[in-house]
This record gives structure tokens, sequence and C-alpha cells, in this order.
């Protein structure tokens, strides 16, 4: 497994802590979210960045009061065909603002990683090193998006508007909406 | 016919292992070493559950070379083998029906 | 018809492009067959029984001659010379080779086919009625809602990864066409009190293991709302689906457990969020779309002109031209349907040759534009009535002019046991022998219209819960018997299908059909009485007496 973040393979400054396992000082952690949730008093106040793994059953909503602080989000892919963390991270990124590390792990393979991507997800535990080290590639497929999401790219809903496309009349027939 | 690729391992008859080729999904069967083949007669056929699992193991590892192999009856003729049900029939030897343009 | 611009073709290259190298990597190992299965999947590609099978995408059911005449190209070049038509009005090839499926994607694309999101648990082929744009009384053209639903949801970043497949279907029609109700998403565009156009929205509908009708849970939504909607729902189902358990998966399953009204809530709050950001259709953003509609230069004609007139003396001609021809909404013109439910062919399948002389009939008397319909059966729907003559022999002459549509032998009928590898029992041949004991085309007039559907599993492709009267291929000890079940519809007034008795083998499952005929002949009130209208009336049980009387 590696960690694709910009583009790149970098090493994880995240550090895992289990359930009952104190949290260290000055460390980057990522908790799992029944933890979080209960210490969240205290983990406010760490110097050092802290991040959630937020199962993908449950509401994105539960996790909005911390969203202003959290500095990494670990969505789930238990198999790479379980799509739900891609509703997930763009309510985060779309819907509560969420500008932290949205990061997908679990089973993440390369023909997923620009609809990853695409959804908000910003870095990438790979399953595969080839699958890694194929990342520009991978979201470098397509040049044209059918549908907006929250990631910027331009979608043909607004390219075709600034094109100039005007309305045609062919024949007899008009198109009015 | 239910798919066989969902039944649970219970050999009571003369069995081969058959899959589709990976290239072109052509129906091809595992003979005894170890390559897959379109032609039945020269299938590897065994008659016990625990030979069945090993043949089919072996298969299974080798995924390179066909897909979603399991265990399928024959019926052994003297010359002959068999397929040993309708669906295996209808892999053995083709569509029960003509083209169309042909009637 | 949709012309693609620049942005459309890129598209379908880059995809073709990608499936080159997910195929390479599968060829050489690096993928898994577990993780090739869903890529290849959501580009139309099966592992069937004897080989590979891809089913492209037939967007609302409509082609252009020249895709019609790329499809007879891919079937020649990497088939077998032969494709078959769908009941979602898609094409299949039953036996291209895995190795040859990027350059058949290649020249595809070249037309602006793909068999983008044809399988796979994502959304499919977004269906219409095969008659849009030209039935008459039809409100306005469905097919470009059908677009932009298309376009909207084609490698959408977030339903790709669905619990399961998700169809839609629509349609502009009081009468309705397009089976909505039978869909994860019908919508049927009307007008409301105010004369403004939308969408009823009903959920849930489906076929399979257990069959559901769509509930409305939107009576009217505007225009404007329709991708934020859909986005809604399906966003809801992404989450909340099951997943669990694959014949549990689907929304209906969803939608019944939780209740249509409590669906409906958690589709509304979730909507109410999105509905004025950037799915809000803007209508320069349609009228874009619409734009890239060609509809045809028709002429300013008369209804039945001296030419038509004429050929009503030939009595074979007058038969196809009222069992096969429709009227249109314009005067002097008219809809064709052409049958691929010839005597002893399969049902739906059209030879290489074939469609290349459809192709070619097309561009002479239809504009150059085909349907597919759910029937399995072609369409010219653009026909001036003076053509129809000239047509008609032509049609003939090619096989495809067999006059009964809608009625006794035009079978519905999935693939079955003879292809795939899911089915439990075939269902081809069954259609065969039930056609030829109705080739008399006075029998089958006799008795009118009356569709069978035959499925050869459970999951129904076939739509077997919908039909007047349905079989259901089933195994029982290592033989095929077919269930019956009578009295479905798949319009308006969708019903599924009561079961008629128990299940009868092969042998007798023609035998079972013609007792049926009998029996619906001897209890008709009349001779104008359609077979669904009798059942309706009468019920199933003085069928199941005369049908199971002597079984």
């Amino acid at each position: 497994m590696r960690l694709v973040k910009a583009g790149r393979i970098i090493e994880d400054r995240f550090v895992r802590v289990l359930d009952e396992a104190p949290v260290p000082e000055g460390v980057a952690v990522v908790l799992p979210a029944t933890r979080l949730l209960a210490d969240a008093r205290d983990l406010v106040l760490r110097q050092a960045p802290t991040g959630v793994i937020w199962p993908n059953d449950r509401k994105i909503a539960e996790l909005a009061p911390y969203l202003d602080w959290i500095a990494l989000v670990a969505l789930v892919f238990p198999t790479f065909r379980d799509g739900r963390a891609y509703s997930q991270a763009r309510l985060l990124r779309e819907r509560y603002q969420f500008r932290g590390e949205l990061r997908a792990t679990g089973q993440v393979l390369r023909d997923q990683l620009l609809f990853l991507q695409r959804a908000g997800f910003d870095a990438f535990e790979v399953l595969k090193d080839a699958d890694a080290a194929a990342f520009a590639e991978a979201v470098h497929r397509y040049s044209v998006f059918y549908q907006p999401t929250g990631d910027g790219r331009a979608s043909t809903l607004t390219a075709r508007r600034d094109l100039g496309a005007s309305l045609v009349l062919r024949g007899r027939r008009e198109y009015a909406v | 016919m239910t798919s066989p690729l969902q039944q649970k391992l219970k050999v009571t008859g003369p069995v081969v292992v058959t899959a589709n080729r990976l290239g072109d999904g052509a129906v091809v069967y595992r003979s005894a070493d170890g390559s897959w083949t379109k032609d039945l007669a020269a299938a590897a056929v065994v008659t016990t559950t625990p030979a069945a699992i090993e043949l089919l193991t072996a298969a299974l590892d080798d995924k390179l070379k066909a897909v979603d192999a399991y265990v399928a009856p024959v019926e052994l003729m003297p010359q002959r083998v068999l397929p040993g049900n309708l669906r295996e029939r209808i892999r053995f030897n083709g569509p029960t029906i003509a083209w169309p343009g042909d009637h | 018809m949709y012309i693609y611009d620049d942005f459309d073709r890129t598209l379908v290259d880059e995809r073709v492009r990608e499936f080159r190298d997910q195929v390479n990597r599968r060829l050489s190992g690096e993928l898994t067959e577990e993780e090739f299965k869903p890529l290849r999947l959501m580009n139309g590609v099966y592992l069937q029984l004897h080989a590979y099978m891809l089913r492209i995408a037939i967007p609302y059911g409509t082609l252009s001659s020249d895709q019609m005449r790329t499809l007879a190209h891919v079937a020649r070049r990497y088939d077998r010379n032969y494709g078959h038509f769908t009941t979602r009005q898609n094409i299949q090839f039953n036996w291209i080779k895995l190795e040859e499926l990027p350059d058949a994607m290649a020249d595809l694309a070249q037309a602006g086919l793909h068999g983008m999101q044809t399988s796979g648990n994502c959304v499919r082929n977004v269906t219409t009625d095969q008659w849009a744009g030209v039935a008459p009384g039809e409100i306005e053209d469905p097919r470009i809602w059908a677009e932009l639903l298309r376009q909207h949801l084609t490698l959408h970043p977030e339903f790709s990864f669905l619990p399961r497949k998700f169809k839609i279907a629509l349609t502009a029609s009081a009468h309705d066409r397009a089976a909505v109700k039978i869909h994860d998403i019908g919508l049927h565009m009307h007008r409301n009190g105010a004369g403004e156009t939308g969408f009823e929205v009903m959920v849930g509908g489906g076929l399979g293991r257990t069959p559901f009708l769509g509930k409305t849970i939107k009576p009217f939504l505007p225009k404007r709302d329709l991708l934020s909607y859909v986005e809604a729902i399906i966003r809801t189902y992404n989450q909340y689906g099951r997943r669990d358990n694959i014949y549990k998966a689907r929304i209906k399953i969803l939608v019944h457990e939780l209740g249509a009204e409590k669906f409906a809530r958690e589709v509304e709050e979730e909507w109410q969020s999105i509905k004025d950001g950037a799915l809000a259709l803007d209508p320069a953003v349609v009228a874009d779309i619409a734009a890239r509609f060609r509809y045809p230069d028709y002429e300013a004609l008369e209804d039945d002109p001296p030419e038509l007139a004429k050929a009503r003396a030939d009595s074979r001609f007058r038969v196809w031209l009222d069992n096969s021809v429709a009227n249109h909404k314009l005067p002097g013109y008219a809809i064709v349907t052409l049958s691929l439910k010839p005597e002893g062919g399969p049902p739906g399948d059209a030879t290489a040759r074939q469609m290349d002389s459809i192709a070619d009939l097309a561009e002479r008397y239809s504009f150059g534009e085909i349907r597919v319909g759910h029937e399995q059966n072609l369409a010219l729907p653009h026909v001036a009535q003076r053509d129809l003559p000239a047509l008609w022999r032509a049609l003939d002459e090619i096989g495809v002019a067999t006059p009964n549509v809608n009625l006794i032998s035009d079978i519905i009928a999935c693939p079955g046991l003879d292809y795939c590898s899911l089915a439990n029992a075939r269902s081809i041949p069954v259609a065969q022998e039930i056609a030829r004991r109705f080739k008399d085309l006075d029998l089958a007039r006799n008795l009118g219209r009356l569709h069978i559907n035959i499925s050869g599993c459970i999951n129904a492709c076939g739509h077997h819960h919908i039909g007047h009267i349905g079989i259901l291929g089933i195994e029982k000890n290592g033989e095929e018997y077919y269930q019956v079940t009578i009295g479905g519809r798949a319009d308006e007034n969708a019903e599924l299908g009561k079961i008629l008795g128990p299940a009868v083998p092969y042998g007798e499952i023609a035998d079972v059909v013609e007792d049926i005929a009998a029996a619906y002949l001897e209890l008709r009130e009349r001779p104008g009485e359609l077979f669904i209208d009798t059942v309706a009336r009468v019920g199933v049980d003085p069928f199941k007496e005369r049908v199971y009387a002597t079984r």
C-alpha cells in the first residue's frame, strides 16, 4: 500500500491510534470515529493534527460539528465495489465545505482514482504499488466530464454554454423550454 | 440450470473441470497435464470429491488462461465422453437453435 | 436524433482508450478477474455460456443508418453475422472475443456507439418509447430529457458503484409504451392544472425475484429540477440501499422497507440542499442539447395518397398495412414496425445483411432514422404514406414484414439457456414452438393483441411478469419446467401477472399456451374484447380450470 497525495507517493505522517490506546502528544494522529466522538472535547485542544476514520455506514452529519478543526477524514471502501464513501466525500466537500485532507482507504484501485478525485478525495491509500505509480496517468484519462462536482473541473453543462452555443431553428420545428 | 458456480461440491459420478478461456471466452476443459483443451475427450475425468477439489483448486489458481472454473458432470460412454447435463451439452455443442437467417 | 458534439465524441474515445488499457492489464494478469469483472461489466461485456457477450447502448432506442451499418460491420467483423435487440432497447453480440473488444469498441466509437454502463451497478440505458417524437398526442419529445439524464449519469463519479443496477425510463404520452412503472425511476411527462409540463416521478419499480410497481413520490416535478431530483434519489439509494444481499439490493427493496412516504421524505430533505445549485437546469443548457437533436424536414402531405389507395388492392399489402403501420402525428406520414419475429427465427435477432438493408431503407424512406422497441422489434418512424407500398416490398424481401406485430407470435424472449449463464431453462425454442403453433395469421388475428413474454430465469430479462401471458423457465430435478402467469401488463395500467397453476415440462408448454388461447376464445364476451381485458373481467380461475383440467 502506498499513500499518494498531490500526485506523489509520500510517507504517512498520521499515526493510527487504536481504540483504547493513549493519544501521543505532538504527533498527527488518526482515530476511530467512536474515539473522536467520545473524546472530542479533549482532542480539540491538541496542538498536533487530529484525524478520524469514518465508517461508510454512518452519516456525515454526525461529523459536522468537528470539521472546523479535524485535519484529516479517512473514508472507507471495504471493497472497491462498495461506493458509499463517494457520497460521503461529496457531502464533506460540497455540503460541509471540509477543507482538510480527505483520504480514500480500503480497497483503492487504479481504475477508481479519477472517480475518487472527482468526488473530493485528495489523498489515496492505493493498494497496489503499480497503481500508485500510475496515479498521474489514471487521473488524466478523461478531459470531458458531463457532471459538475466540487473538484473544480469544468463540466459540459458550463463548457458548452461558454462556447456560446445558441438556440438553432430547424425547419418548422422550434424548441422552446 | 442453477449456475454451478454457486453449488457446493458433492461428486457422485464422473466429472470434469470446465471454464471459459480468458482471451475469447471459448468453453475449455482442464486436462491432466494442467493445460486447457476444447476437446472434452482430452479432459481429466475424476470420480471422487477430493480429486475434484484438487483439480478445481489447480484450475482456479491458474487464473491467467481461464475464467470461472467449476466442476461439471460428464457421461462416460465406451470410447466417448459426453457432457453430463443440458447446460453442459449446450456449452459443448452450442445453442440448440438455428442461427438467424438459416430458417 | 441527437448528434454528438466534440465533447461527446472525446468522452467515448477516452473510454475506448481506458478499456483497451484495462483489457491489456487483464490479459497480462495485472488485474485479477475479480478486479476486472466490474470494469468490463461497466462496458457491457458479459461472460456467457459459450463466449463473451457485448451489449451496446442504443440511447432511448434511436439509431441512425450509419450507426446501424456500424452494428452490421461489428456483427460481420467480430461476431457471427447477427445481433440481438433487447427489451431495454440495446443490442447484444454473443460471440465477441475479449482480445478483440478494444478494436470493436474503437470501430463503434467512430459512429458514436459504445457499451458504457449497459451492465454493472450503475445507471443503465435510459429508455423511452420507440415512438417518441412522432406519436400522436405526445406532449413533447421525451428523448431530450433522456439525453440530459444520460449525460449526467454517464461516468458519474458518485454513482458508479451503486448497490445494484439502476434503470430509468421516460414517457411523454398518456399511453405508456415505455413501461415506466417497472423501472427504478419512472418519469411520466404531463401537464399540470396550470398548463405547465413536468414529470410525475415514480420509484422502486422492477421485476426479478421480488417484482414491484413504482410508487409516485413526486406527482409534479418541474423540468428545471429533473437532474437535481434524480441526483437526490440516487444519492439516497447509494447511501442506504442494501449491500448485504444481492437479491435485496435494488432500490425497490429500500422503498418497500422504508415505505414510500419515508423514502420520499429522505429524498426531499437531500433535494432541498441541492435543488438550486449547479444542477438546476438553465433553459440555455436544455436548448443546447435540444439544438443537437435533428428533426426531419417533413413535407406537407395528405393522408391516404393515391399510391396507398391503389396498393390496398393487394391483400398481402393490406394485411401488413393494418398490422404493422401506425398513425404518425403528422398527416401523410406513418410509423412502420419491422417485425423481427419471423416464423422459425429467434425473436429479436437480425442478420448483418438485414441490418445493412434496413439502414439503406431508413435512409431512403425514414430520414435515416431507426428505432428499437422493448418488444424486440424495430421501427421506421418517419415514413411518407406514399412510400409504404415500395417500402413494404423491400421489407418483405428481407424478411422483416411478417404482419404479426402485437399478435401472439410477436413473442418477447430473453436469450435463455442457449446463451446465458444465468438461465435455468431455454426460452428461444419455446418461443419458436409457440410461434409455430400460431403461424396461421387468421388465427393470430382472431386472438388479437396478445403479448407473450418469456424469461429463462427469475432475473426476468424477458419481462415475463408483465406479459399478458408470462412464461418463466425454472429447473426441476435437472429438467426444464415453465411456470405460466396471465394478466400482466406494462402500460399506464401496469399489473403483475398471476400464476396460473403448477409448472409444466418443456414438452408441454406450447400445449398450455394453445389451451389458454382456446380458453380465451371461449370466455371472451365478443371478438373485440382483448385477451387482457377478458382476464381482467373473469379472473384467473376460469383459465386455470380449462388449462389444468387434464393435467
